[in-house]
């Protein structure tokens, strides 16, 4: 009654295993999701910050500092200042809606990774992937929500982007494959993290990055040495992209450079993390 | 055939120099009940984590439900449920909600979840619970619920670690009769415990764990036969009577703080007879007297090198 037979020896019982091994790391990161979701229902703590900071700095640099920057921006009639940076500013701040919610998902990574129940998903035959995957997508999902509101504020204060369906269907999907990208990235960063308390620490660099890109004045304002960086760190393709997308600015070169950078922060992110979740014992 | 469950071999675990297990061999009979008994950092938890594919050996090897811990993981852990000393349930969830996520990535499909869950809510007593946030729950309904998620699949080798840790008696009882239900049905566990009590209580066998090593293995009764710590305890009411007493009993050992005399016996009916017999003929008065049977504290100290710390002889 207790023959086990999990291994087969047979070469097509190992092949059907594998195929059974395949649809279940699907079926398990699904279920990993689920996870996730009901834990943003249920502790939506995070979320609401995740979401209000966003919306908070889109506030503070249209209505503090959207006058004076936007009177700087070239070609701008120093009068209609804070409109013209409403509409620059936009794209910046969405990317950077999406860049905060690293924070939060390295968070809920750590402490996940401290919690009982992650070791006994070990002790479980899941996919070491679908564990992650779950978080992943779960935090990919609340990225979506997070664009969805702060574009939201933004249409009300004044935005008003002159993308049509197809542009707008393109918007979203760089939006999701960012928030993707960056949410490997953010796992990676979490797991790496010695606690809980330092799990935030990393992400920030995320946040910082726009500012140091194309997202709140031109690349071209800045100093020489530094437009170098600015032109080529991921940031600037994605928020170049989106702003071409929404406003119909010149793309050029920047959207193979977006989905390049998108490609190299989620495979790196993602065989990041696993090499993490591997090695990391739980206790 | 008669396989075993798990079969360790020449297991060793060092965390820099400190050897955790040292070349530890264990087996397992498909069906039975083994406890693991031992002081803190004996190791208990290591061997847990190896068997259960949390933790790799440094050298040995161990098969458990028919495949090798280090070769076929997997294998292992579709078989096995391990229920740790610190709980491993999803605080956020409800128990029923922790009960269909198992349910889930047991991959027991939708009908058949639904049916094992409610069917588990049932046996472990958390119907009226189940709907309820993890918050509200007792520390031995959790307790429930912990192992509850691990038997979704109804795993064929069941790993409790140290279960009943900070349950009360009743919850404690409870469980006892959870894993006696398990083996019933024809579940193999390893359980570790700190309760000699309860590995008395649920074991077929005994492992005596200490530095890393299994020190002593056997029945329960077998173990306790190792140790002849029988003995009968007398009180006298004065020094004299004590002083008179030890002069009887030559292989005695007196406390003359207590005024109280042990007297080393197998503490059966003709040896008591016999010891009251001398007593009376020399007119001696006791004041207390008490039977002490060899029980598995006098196993665990004797065979851990621990100091006997009711002791008799001070």
């Amino acid at each position: 009654m207790t023959t086990l037979n999990t291994q087969s020896p047979t070469a097509p019982g190992r092949v059907a295993a594998r195929g059974r091994r395949q649809s279940h790391i699907v079926a398990d990161s699904i279920t990993m999701l689920r996870r996730n979701l009901l834990h943003i229902v249920r502790y939506p703590g995070l979320t609401i910050f995740v979401i209000g900071a966003p919306v908070v700095f889109l506030l503070l640099f249209v209505f503090v500092f959207g006058g004076t920057l936007g009177a700087g921006l070239p070609g701008v009639d120093p009068a209609g200042g804070r409109e013209a940076y409403l509409a620059y500013v936009m794209p910046g701040i969405l990317v950077m809606t999406i860049a905060g919610t690293a924070g939060g998902a390295a968070t809920t990574v750590a402490m996940d990774m401290t919690e009982g129940i992650t070791a006994r998903f070990r002790t479980m035959a899941i996919s070491r992937a679908a564990v992650l995957t779950g978080h992943v997508l779960g935090n990919t999902i609340q990225a979506f929500l997070a664009v969805a509101v702060v574009l939201g504020v933004a249409l009300l204060v004044g935005f008003r982007p002159s993308a049509g369906p197809g542009e707008w269907l393109a918007a979203v999907g760089l939006i999701a494959l960012i928030a993707f990208a960056i949410s490997w990235v953010a796992i990676g960063m979490g797991m790496q993290a010695k606690s809980v308390e330092t799990a935030s620490n990393q992400p920030l660099l995320f946040l910082l990055l726009p500012f140091i890109g194309s997202g709140f004045v031109p690349t071209e304002s800045m100093p020489g040495w530094l437009q170098g960086f600015a032109q080529y760190q991921p940031f600037t393709p994605f928020i170049e992209t989106t702003r071409g997308l929404l406003l119909g600015t010149p793309l050029g070169w920047y959207p193979p450079f977006a989905i390049g950078w998108c490609i190299v922060l989620a495979i790196g992110g993602y065989v990041w993390s696993v090499a993490i979740y591997e090695r990391k014992s739980v206790r | 055939m008669s396989t075993a469950a798990i079969d360790a071999r020449g297991l060793r675990k060092s965390y820099g120099p400190k050897v955790v297990l040292d070349d530890l061999g264990l087996t397992v009979a498909t069906g039975t009940v083994t406890a693991l008994l031992g002081p803190n950092g004996a190791g208990k938890t290591t061997i847990m984590t190896i068997l259960s594919t949390l933790v790799r050996a440094d050298a040995g090897s161990a098969v458990v439900a028919g495949s090798d811990v280090a070769r076929n993981p997997d294998g292992v852990r579709a078989a096995i449920g391990l229920t740790g000393q610190f709980s491993a349930v999803d605080g956020l969830l409800t128990g029923e909600e922790n009960l269909l996520l198992m349910a889930r990535l047991r991959h027991l499909g939708p009908k058949r979840s639904k049916t094992r869950v409610a069917e588990l809510l049932e046996q472990f007593d958390l119907t009226e619970a189940a709907r309820k946030p993890l918050s509200t729950y007792s520390g031995g309904m959790q307790r429930r619920l912990d192992l509850a998620m691990t038997l979704v699949s109804t795993p064929s080798v069941i790993f409790l670690d140290e279960p009943t840790t900070g349950l009360d008696p009743r919850s404690r009882h409870t469980m006892w009769d959870i894993v006696r239900g398990l083996v019933a049905d024809g579940t193999t566990v390893l359980l570790t415990t700190q309760y000699l009590e309860e590995a008395d209580e649920l074991a077929d066998r005994i492992a005596v764990l200490d530095g890393g090593r299994i020190v002593a293995e056997g029945r329960p009764d077998e173990l306790k036969r190792r140790v002849p710590g029988g003995h009968v305890r007398l009180r006298f009411a004065d020094a004299a009577a004590l002083d008179a007493a030890a002069h009887l009993f030559a292989a005695s050992a007196r406390d003359d703080a207590g005024l109280a005399l042990t007297v080393p016996t197998d503490a059966g009916v003709g040896a008591l007879r016999a010891l009251l017999d001398s007593l009376d003929r020399a007119h001696l008065e006791v004041d207390d007297l008490s039977i002490h049977t060899p029980d598995l504290d006098d196993v665990f100290f004797a065979l851990t090198g621990r100091v006997d710390t009711k002791g008799t002889e001070s």
